[in-house]
């Protein structure tokens, strides 16, 4: 009867669950940094990894695609972790943003989310040529995919692309989005992401708002809203780029 | 008030992705243009502001910082409901993918912090 009620409890209150859960997870995660790694693997970057071998974990049990959050009593957490919280608490950190820095950067913040997306789609476009696709439609589909996973399906709708070749730019961009929060710890002292002008020319180089915000959070939070500014207009950027201009060019380049 | 910060907030994101909707509907294309940068960028013209009339006070800013500290948890739980499997299950195709785009990336990051101009101030 106890442990029904409780049950009952916790399914009747799933955000509240997800606060408790992720708190805890947090908790655990400050604790591992300062005992295991001195401080030296910053406690939020051991959390996200956490939050992703949970949502592996999830994805395993349920079959489903939202991670942990298919689990019934966990499912607050789609919630927490939705697009709606994210962007509000990204918009949140730019209280307290320098304007000045701001402009200083802007012009490259700008340039560095085009040169990202031609990047993104190229090498994603060169590596689907690598593993045998010849069209144009596939190439330029999955070249869309590893900018975001959402640039993927839009670009492959836009053309008419397999269902199969969308669903595999999705998975180039969630594969994407995903070492963009690992990485982005572990790489950011060597690229010298430390200043809000490298972080603006990252934003707008990886693209990805997901990987990019947990990125950025797992290196330093004051570094947030630069790169989540200039990574929101990616994903725009890319839905005009990428079934336009540069689908034009792999049919020119490909031929067919 | 609290409440004043948050609904600040709640203010800046529904005009910014309302513009950002606009936005990609006049170009075109099938996505939200940049609607949480527009956001950013309402939000710190408002707080800037030298208004008398409109002064951020104390509990106000609380009701802002809330979120701003909350970034991080509601980013941890973004990281739980990734579709984790479907990433490691894709295929060398995807996988390959993925990485090359991530790694071209951040071997750009320092070529174009380079070209920025003032940037040996901020090293």
């Amino acid at each position: 009867m106890i442990g029904e009620t409780f049950i009952r409890v916790l399914e009747g209150n799933t955000l509240i669950v997800a606060f408790a859960v992720i708190g805890a997870l947090v908790w655990f995660s400050y604790f591992l940094s300062a005992k295991l790694t001195r401080g030296k693997l910053h406690g939020s970057a051991i959390a996200i990894v956490g939050g992703l071998l949970l949502a592996y974990y999830g994805g395993i049990r349920t079959d489903g695609s939202m991670g942990l959050a298919d689990i019934p009593l966990f499912a607050g957490l789609g919630i927490m972790g939705g697009a709606m919280f994210r962007d509000f608490a990204i918009i949140a950190t730019a209280y307290g943003v320098r304007f000045d820095e701001l402009k200083k950067a802007g012009l490259i913040g700008a340039i560095s989310v085009i040169i990202g997306v031609v990047v993104s789609f190229s090498v994603g476009a060169i590596v689907a040529y690598a593993f045998g696709y010849r069209d144009a439609v596939a190439i330029s589909t999955i070249g869309a995919g590893a900018a975001t996973y959402i640039v993927g399906p839009v670009t492959g709708t836009a053309l008419g692309a397999d269902s199969s070749v969308i669903a595999l730019s999705v998975a180039a961009g969630l594969v994407k989005s995903v070492l963009v929060m690992i990485a982005t710890p572990l790489l950011a002292g060597r690229v010298g992401l430390d200043n809000p002008n490298s972080a603006m020319i990252y934003g707008g180089l990886m693209g990805t708002t997901s990987g990019v915000a947990a990125g950025l959070a797992a290196t330093d939070p004051k570094l947030v809203p630069y790169g989540a500014m200039t990574a929101t207009f990616y994903t725009g950027v890319g839905c005009l780029l990428a079934p336009s201009l540069l689908f034009l060019i792999v049919l020119a380049v490909i031929g067919n | 008030m609290v409440i004043y910060g948050v609904a600040l907030l709640a203010f800046c994101m529904l005009t910014g992705v309302f513009l950002g909707d606009l936005l990609g509907q006049l170009i075109g294309v099938q996505a939200n243009v940049g609607g949480v940068g527009l956001s950013m960028l309402l939000l710190i013209v408002l707080v800037n502001q030298k208004h008398p009339r409109f002064n951020i006070s104390v509990p106000t800013e609380k009701g802002i910082n809330f979120w701003n500290a909350m970034y991080v948890p509601i980013v941890v739980a973004m990281a739980a409901k990734q579709n984790v499997v479907e990433a490691l299950s894709s295929g060398w195709l995807a996988i390959t993918a993925g990485i090359a785009a991530v790694a071209a990336g951040f071997l750009l990051i320092p070529l174009i912090a380079r070209l920025s101009p003032g940037q040996h101030n901020d090293r």
